[in-house]
């Protein structure tokens, strides 16, 4: 089970910086749809693949029986998929609002922040002694 | 004693949410902000004052014993940390008086200011990695939302670079945290400095450590990798701009030192060689990159880079004196930082741009803002008594009994080049006179604004004059840092208790070899 999952992170992984590498930003947000959950993916692996018993404590118990899955790696990307669900929600507001203001989804072409011409002045002119 | 631990970061936390209830509210959400950063404050203050006295404080959460449960602990350089956190938030909300405009207030500036704080409080002060991660998304969150706050054009074009990479860089975060937690079992920082001993395959455990040098590497914007942050933070409102510059990229190096000096210390040939390459290039891009701007901001944000390369630097020495180097470089570049950003969004209301072009005369005109600007400025740049003098001291010496002459050679011609970008601001935007084009300056501060705008920069201002006069008991308060840092059993100690002292030891003992006998000598 474990090599399917490695395989599965890593295909998922080259998908997601295919998609990344591109200018455009809705692809961008896919990809990044898509590496959130190959981490998820990672941490589960990284835990231990295990075809065991749920965590549950029997009553006057205070310890599981052996066997038991690890539910920690659970409990970790359970939390990472809730921050990464907001952070996704915010990322294609934003997304959307940029191609709003400025009529593009070309991340090339956003030069709004950084305009060229201040890239063209030299300043090599006057160096310091 | 664990409330101290858990309160700087609950009580952003409630002004945060009972700034976002009286939305509508603007005066009781100002009053409500900047009482609970006055007791922020406080609480900093009680906080650096018990570790001072008492060492290293740890808590554990819901009282589950520390491998399992989460951990919050303070040591001198994270109690240092939340102090600086809590001033530099005081200051930003002093300022906001002054600067941010009501329509920002109603969308929420102070509370999202405030979930700022609780992210970059928790950061400082948690004690397991996942934990860590947690906080750096909350850190995050508000970011993002503070960044776009008003939705100006160049603010949404700066903020799709910002979340792009930043968030890049926490998934990379968090594909490290899993390949830990399959390594070794355990999230724990002082339990992972233990378990990674006895982890047969330290290849991995490299891997996983430059995994780690990329994702906070993106966060606190190093060579390759910084180029989201002149992009965005010139666009946001001048508070804002002045606490991200002051603490955002600074959580990113407090996470790698605390990380390359507690976890990851198997390897130090290797990660801290791609450290030292990566401090030298970033010092020296950060400078070039502000010598081509002619944006005061603009300016200000490269050299934020340029600086970090310092404080990697003595990270990157990993000898006594070049920890105390980054911790105090750490601190002065806080508060100095934060500053110069301030002045910049006084010199924009009184020149009426931040284009050094448009700007002139304001040494004839505005002399106290004039002085204001210099004192960090070429604090920034290394005069002494100034407190950069004696930071960036600090790391050259270290550099140099560490045989690095190269990379002192380069720390100085940094500061050189340094100066030359501060002198070409004096001359541009205070000295020559006001190009004609531009117009007349915009009305002078009223009565109000001038308390609110200046009175955060001249304090801050005095500090950096304090540090660089008095600097024996910051000095100190660095080499204690460092000390701890560089011997983390006392730290094992107060997290694990004797019991985990005494795992380590074994561990130490049995792997023959140990880095931290060694670096005790």
């Amino acid at each position: 089970m474990e090599p399917i999952v490695a395989v599965l992170v890593g295909v998922l992984m080259a998908a997601s910086v295919y998609l990344m590498l591109s200018r455009n930003l809705v692809r961008f947000v896919f990809g990044l749809v898509l590496i959130s959950n190959a981490a998820n993916l990672l941490i589960f692996a990284g835990g231990g693949l295990t075809r065991a018993a749920p965590p549950l404590i029997a009553t006057g118990e205070s310890l599981p029986d052996p066997g038991v899955a690890n539910a920690l790696p659970q409990a970790l990307i359970l939390t990472a998929i809730v921050i990464s669900f907001g952070l996704l929600a915010f990322a294609l507001v934003l997304a959307f609002r940029a191609y709003q203001e400025l009529e593009t989804v070309d991340t090339d072409a956003m030069r709004v922040a950084e305009p060229e011409e201040s890239a063209a002045e030299p300043a090599s002119k006057d160096r310091p002694l | 004693m664990s409330w101290l631990l858990v309160l700087p970061i609950i009580l952003p936390m409630i002004a945060a949410v009972i700034g976002f209830i009286l939305r509508g509210n603007l005066a009781a959400q100002r009053i409500v902000s900047v009482t609970a950063a006055l007791g922020l404050l406080g609480l900093s203050i009680a906080l650096m004052a018990a570790v001072w006295q008492e060492g290293i404080l740890a808590a554990q959460m819901g009282d589950w014993p520390a491998p399992f449960g989460i951990t919050l602990v303070a040591d001198h350089l994270s109690a240092v940390m939340v102090l600086i956190t809590a001033i530099i938030g005081l200051a930003t909300v002093v300022y906001a008086f002054g600067d941010v405009g009501d329509k920002a207030v109603a969308y929420g500036f102070h509370p999202l200011l405030h979930a700022l704080l609780c992210g970059v409080c928790g950061a400082f002060l948690t004690g397991d990695l996942f934990n860590l991660y947690v906080w750096f998304e909350v850190m995050l969150i508000a970011s993002f939302a503070l960044l776009v706050l008003g939705g100006r054009r160049a603010q949404l074009d700066g903020a799709v670079k910002y979340v792009a990479l930043n968030l890049i860089a926490t998934i990379l975060f968090l594909g490290g945290i899993g390949l830990l937690y399959g390594l070794t079992g355990t999230l724990n920082m002082a339990d992972l400095h233990i378990r990674l001993q006895e982890v047969e395959n330290q290849g991995l455990v490299t891997v996983v450590a430059v995994m780690f040098i990329v994702a906070f590497g993106i966060k606190s914007a190093v060579f390759p990798l910084f180029f989201w942050l002149p992009a965005s933070y010139h666009t946001p409102k001048v508070a804002v701009s002045a606490i991200f510059s002051g603490l955002l990229t600074k959580v990113g190096v407090y996470a790698l030192i605390r990380c390359f000096t507690l976890i990851f210390t198997g390897d130090v040939g290797y990660t801290h060689e791609i450290l030292l390459w990566v401090a030298g290039l970033t010092m020296v891009t950060g400078v070039l990159g502000a010598a081509a701007q002619n944006e005061l901001r603009r300016i200000l944000s490269f050299h934020i880079v340029s600086q970090i390369g310092y404080m990697i630097l003595g990270l990157a020495l990993y000898t006594p004196l070049g920890i105390v180097g980054a911790v105090f470089y750490l601190v002065h570049h806080i508060i100095v930082k934060a500053n110069l950003f301030f002045v910049s969004g006084v010199v924009n209301r009184i020149g009426g741009s931040f284009e050094l072009k448009r700007l002139g005369d304001l040494y004839r005109y505005h002399p106290l803002i004039a002085v204001l600007f210099f004192i960090p400025a070429f604090s920034l740049a290394g005069f002494p008594p100034l407190s950069g003098f004696w930071a960036k001291f600090v790391l050259v010496q270290a550099s140099i009994e560490a045989e690095g002459y190269v990379i002192a050679a380069v720390a100085l011609a940094v500061g050189l080049l340094t100066i030359y970008s501060m002198t070409k601001i004096w001359l541009n935007a205070f000295w020559k006179a006001r190009p004609a084009e531009a117009g007349p300056p915009p009305p002078p501060l009223t009565g109000a604004q001038r308390w609110f705008l200046l009175g955060p920069i001249a304090v801050l201002a005095a500090m950096t004059v304090t540090i660089g006069l008095f600097v024996e008991p910051f000095y100190q308060l660095a080499e204690r840092s460092a000390e701890e840092l560089l011997d983390p059993r006392p730290y094992v100690a107060a997290v694990l208790g004797d019991e985990g002292l005494a795992r380590m030891t074994a561990v130490s003992l049995a792997s023959g070899e140990t880095d931290v006998l060694e670096v005790q000598e």
